[in-house]
C-alpha cells in the first residue's frame, strides 16, 4: 500500500548559498549551468512539486539556508518540516569556512528527522567540486564524507561529490531518484531479460524531461566499458543537445525532446527512443544492421507491455520470465516507511 | 516527386564540374603546379579587375612553389585583441572562457592543419612590425591564402583601423589579390544597437580610407565575431570556403542532393574544427548551423563513449564502414548526420514530412554523394604528377 501513495516528500536543506536551488534549478527546471547565478536566495520554503516518471510525485522542499530560517526549522516549524519525510538532501558546500558550525547544524536536522521521520533516505552532496583541484577531489570528498557519516547518528547515508558543471550532477541526483521509484525491481527484471534477448551490450532507460538514468543493465560485453561515469555523460550530453534544439526551434525546453534518434558506426549501433511515456530507452547493440533492426522492432513490441507494468507498479500482466526471488511480492515496492 | 533517385543526375554533374574545373590552357603544359593552387590563383584573380590580374600572377607565380604551397591563414590585429584565443577555440577546441589564461604571443606561432586540405594558421604577435624592412615581405605574404585582421570592438579601435589600413596598402601593392577579413571582435559583450553602430564605423572608416588612396573595390569583408557563440566559426567557415578549390562543385553537388531529398538545409562539416566548408545555395541561418555543429558533438561524444577496443567486441553483420545517425526532434525536424570521410561529415536538416519513410533513399542518395564528394577531393592531380614523374 506505502507504493500506491505516490507523492513523496523531498526536503532539500543546507547552508544558506551552498548551491540547493541551482542544481534543482538545472536538474528539474530545465536551467543551464551558467545560468543559474540568476537565482536569489530563497526565502523560508519553496515547495514544488516534480513529476518523475508520471505516477510519481516528487513533492520538494527547498529550504533557504540562512542561519534564521534553520532556527524557526528546529525550532517552531519542527513538526511541520521534518514529519513524512522520504528523503533529506543535505548540501554541503566543499569551499565552507566553518566546516564544523556546518556539521552541527547538520548534526541538528539529523535529530530532528529520526524524532519525525526515522525512516527517511538521507543524501549528503559535497558540492562545487569544481572548485578543487582535480587531484585533490577525491582525497578531500572522502575526508569530508568520513567526516558527515560520523555524524549521522543511525542514518545510512549516501555521500556524493557534485558539481553544477559537469556530468557529477546527473550521477548524485541519478541516485537519489533510483531510491525512490516504486517497481523499480520489476523495471529492472523486466529490462534485463529484455537485454538479453536482443542480445544488447547495455540499455539504459532514462527519465524523460530530467534525462537523469532510471535503471541501466548491461551484459557482460557491456560491463568491460572502461568509461564508468558513462550513465552521468550520456544524461549532460542529451540534456545540452535538448537545449540546442529547444533554442533554436523556439521552444521552451520543457516541451523539447526527441522522438527518435538512430546512430550507426562501425563500432556500435545506439537507438534512443520514447519507451512509455516518460521514459526514454537507450540500447546499445554490436554493429550488424540486421541485429540492429531487429533489436529496435522489438522495442517497440515491448513498450506496450513495459509500460502496463510500469503505471501499475505490480507484475500483473506482464510478460516475464518467472520471478528469480520467490517472495516477488513483498520487492515491489521499495518501502519507504510513511 | 521530392525523392529521386539522383544517381545519374550526380555523376553527369560531376563530369560537367571536371571538365569545367580546368580552365586554364596551360594545365597541361605547366605540370609543375597542382590544381589546387591554379584554383587559388584563380580565387585570388576573381576578386581583382582583370587589368590588375595579369599583373599578380606575374608577381604570384614566382614565388608558387610546388607542393609546399598550404594556402596560409594570417591572424593579424593589435595585441589583446583576441588572435590566438580564435586559433585555440577555432582550431584546439579549447573552452571559451579558458582562453582567459592564454599567455600573450611573443613570436609567430605557426599551426598546420591537416584535414580536408592542409592549411597553415599563423598567428601573429601584436607589436610585431612585420611592415619594417628586416621583415622578408615575400616569406609572410609569398603564399597567402586570407589575411584575418582581428579589430577588439570593445576597445578603442581607431589604432587598429589606422594600422590595418597601412597594412592593406602595403600588401596590396605587391599582392593585390590577397583576402583581406577583418573580424570586428568580442562583440558579445555589446548591445544589438552598439554592436551595429560599430560595425558602420569601421566598415566606413577602412572603405573610405582605402578609397582615398586609390584602392577601390578593395577585397575587404567584415565579419561580427565573438569566441561565445557560433558567429567565429561561421566567420571562419566563409574565410576558409574562400580557400577551397572547387568550391563551387561541392555547392553545386549540395545543392542538387539537397534539392533530390528535400532537404532544407545541407552543411558539409568539418569534423574537427566544426567549420563548415561548404553548403547548399540557401541561405545560411543560425538556427540550423547551431543545431548541426551541436549535433556533431553529440555523436561524437556518444562515440568517445563506447567505441573502446575489446577482443571480446564482435560484430553481429555486414554493416557500413562510415558513421550514419539520425535523430526526429518533438517538432517532427529530423537531422541527418554522415560521415563523409576522416574529415568531413555531412549534416542536413529536414523538415519533410516524407522524410521518415524515405530513409532508405536518403541514405543511398547521400552515399552517391560520398562518392562525387571523395572524387573530387581525391586529389587526382596528384596522382596524374607522380605518374608522369
Amino acid at each position: 500500500m506505502d507504493a500506491r501513495k505516490k507523492k513523496r516528500k523531498v526536503l532539500l536543506m543546507g547552508k544558506s548559498g551552498s548551491g540547493k536551488s541551482s542544481m534543482r534549478s538545472i536538474i528539474f527546471s530545465n536551467y543551464v549551468a551558467k545560468d543559474v547565478r540568476r537565482l536569489g536566495a530563497t526565502i523560508d520554503v519553496e515547495h514544488s512539486h516534480v513529476k518523475f516518471m508520471g505516477n510519481l510525485t516528487l513533492n520538494l522542499w527547498d529550504c533557504g539556508g540562512q542561519d534564521a530560517f534553520m532556527e524557526t526549522y528546529l525550532a517552531s516549524q519542527r513538526g511541520n518540516i521534518f514529519s513524512d519525510v522520504a528523503v533529506l538532501i543535505y548540501v554541503f558546500d566543499i569551499e565552507s569556512r566553518e566546516v564544523d558550525r556546518d556539521l552541527d547544524t547538520y548534526n541538528a536536522v539529523i535529530e530532528a528527522l529520526r524524532e519525525f521521520s526515522p525512516n527517511a533516505y538521507v543524501f549528503c552532496l559535497v558540492h562545487k567540486m569544481d572548485l578543487i583541484q582535480a587531484e585533490h577531489r577525491q582525497r578531500i570528498y572522502e575526508e569530508r564524507s568520513s567526516l558527515i557519516r560520523s555524524r549521522s547518528e543511525h542514518f545510512r547515508v549516501d555521500t556524493f561529490g557534485s558539481s553544477i558543471w559537469d556530468q557529477s550532477l546527473y550521477k548524485a541526483w541519478a541516485g537519489i531518484v533510483h531510491k525512490l521509484i516504486p517497481n523499480l525491481t520489476v523495471i529492472e527484471r523486466f529490462l534485463s531479460a529484455f537485454a538479453k534477448k536482443i542480445d544488447a551490450e547495455e540499455v539504459i532507460l532514462f527519465e524523460r524531461s530530467t534525462f537523469l538514468t532510471v535503471t541501466s543493465v548491461s551484459s557482460e560485453i557491456g560491463d568491460l566499458n572502461p568509461i564508468y561515469d558513462r550513465h552521468e555523460r550520456l544524461s549532460n550530453i542529451m540534456k545540452a543537445f535538448k537545449h540546442c534544439a529547444a533554442r533554436n526551434t523556439l521552444t521552451t525546453p520543457a516541451s523539447a525532446g526527441f522522438v527518435v534518434m538512430h546512430t550507426k558506426t562501425p563500432q556500435f549501433n545506439i537507438f534512443l527512443g520514447r519507451f512509455t511515456d516518460n521514459t526514454y530507452i537507450f540500447l546499445v547493440v554490436p554493429p550488424g544492421e540486421a541485429a540492429y533492426n531487429c533489436a529496435v522492432l522489438n522495442t517497440m513490441l515491448a513498450r506496450e507491455g513495459f509500460s502496463k507494468a510500469a503505471a501499475s507498479g505490480r507484475s500483473d500482466g506482464f510478460p516475464l520470465p518467472p520471478p528469480e526471488t520467490p517472495d516477488d511480492g513483498a520487492s515491489n515496492g521499495v518501502n519507504l516507511g510513511f | 516527386m521530392a525523392f529521386r533517385h539522383i544517381r545519374r543526375s550526380l555523376s553527369i554533374e560531376l563530369i560537367k564540374k571536371n571538365r569545367m574545373s580546368k580552365p586554364y590552357p596551360y594545365t597541361r603544359s605547366d605540370s609543375s603546379r597542382s590544381e589546387a593552387q591554379l584554383s587559388l590563383e584563380n580565387i585570388l584573380q576573381g576578386a581583382t579587375p582583370g587589368a590588375v590580374s595579369t599583373h599578380s600572377r606575374a608577381i604570384l607565380e614566382p614565388s608558387v612553389k610546388p607542393r609546399d604551397a598550404k594556402p596560409r591563414l594570417l591572424l593579424m590585429g593589435l595585441r589583446r585583441s583576441g588572435k590566438s584565443s580564435i586559433a585555440s577555440v577555432v582550431f584546439h577546441k579549447m573552452p571559451p572562457n579558458e582562453t582567459l589564461f592564454l599567455e600573450s604571443t611573443t613570436r609567430i606561432q605557426k599551426d598546420s592543419i591537416h584535414s580536408f586540405m592542409d592549411f597553415q594558421v599563423w598567428d601573429f604577435p601584436g607589436q610585431l612590425e612585420y611592415l619594417e624592412p628586416s621583415f622578408d615581405l615575400e616569406d609572410i605574404f609569398g603564399s597567402l591564402g586570407a589575411l584575418v585582421w582581428v579589430i577588439d570592438a570593445q576597445d578603442d579601435y581607431l589604432d587598429s583601423v589606422a594600422r590595418l589600413n597601412r597594412t592593406i596598402l602595403t600588401v596590396q601593392q605587391y599582392y593585390p589579390g590577397i583576402n583581406i577579413e577583418v573580424f570586428i571582435h568580442k562583440v558579445d559583450a555589446l548591445s544589438e544597437e552598439y554592436r551595429q553602430d560599430a560595425y558602420q564605423d569601421i566598415v566606413q572608416r577602412i572603405t573610405d580610407e582605402l578609397n582615398d588612396c586609390g584602392y577601390e573595390n578593395a577585397p575587404v569583408h567584415f565579419y561580427l565575431t565573438s569566441i561565445y557563440d557560433y558567429s567565429v566559426f561561421e566567420a571562419f567557415s566563409k574565410v576558409i570556403q574562400k580557400l577551397i578549390p572547387n568550391l563551387s562543385t561541392l555547392e553545386n553537388l549540395i545543392t542538387t542532393l539537397g534539392n533530390n531529398c528535400g532537404f532544407e538545409k545541407t552543411y558539409l562539416f568539418d569534423v574537427l574544427s566544426k567549420i563548415y566548408i561548404a553548403s547548399d545555395t540557401r541561405p545560411v541561418d543560425m538556427a540550423s548551423y547551431e543545431m548541426c555543429s551541436d549535433y556533431i558533438d553529440v555523436i561524437v561524444d556518444i562515440s568517445e563513449l563506447y567505441s573502446w577496443d575489446h577482443p571480446l567486441r564482435k560484430a553481429k553483420g555486414e554493416q557500413m564502414q562510415e558513421a550514419e545517425s539520425h535523430v526526429v526532434l518533438h517538432d517532427d525536424t529530423m537531422l541527418h548526420l554522415m560521415e563523409m570521410n576522416k574529415y568531413l561529415c555531412l549534416v542536413s536538416v529536414i523538415r519533410n514530412p516524407e522524410a521518415r519513410e524515405k530513409k532508405g533513399l536518403i541514405d543511398m542518395n547521400c552515399r552517391t554523394f560520398q562518392e562525387a564528394l571523395n572524387d573530387v577531393f581525391s586529389r587526382s592531380w596528384e596522382r596524374e604528377e607522380d605518374q608522369t614523374t
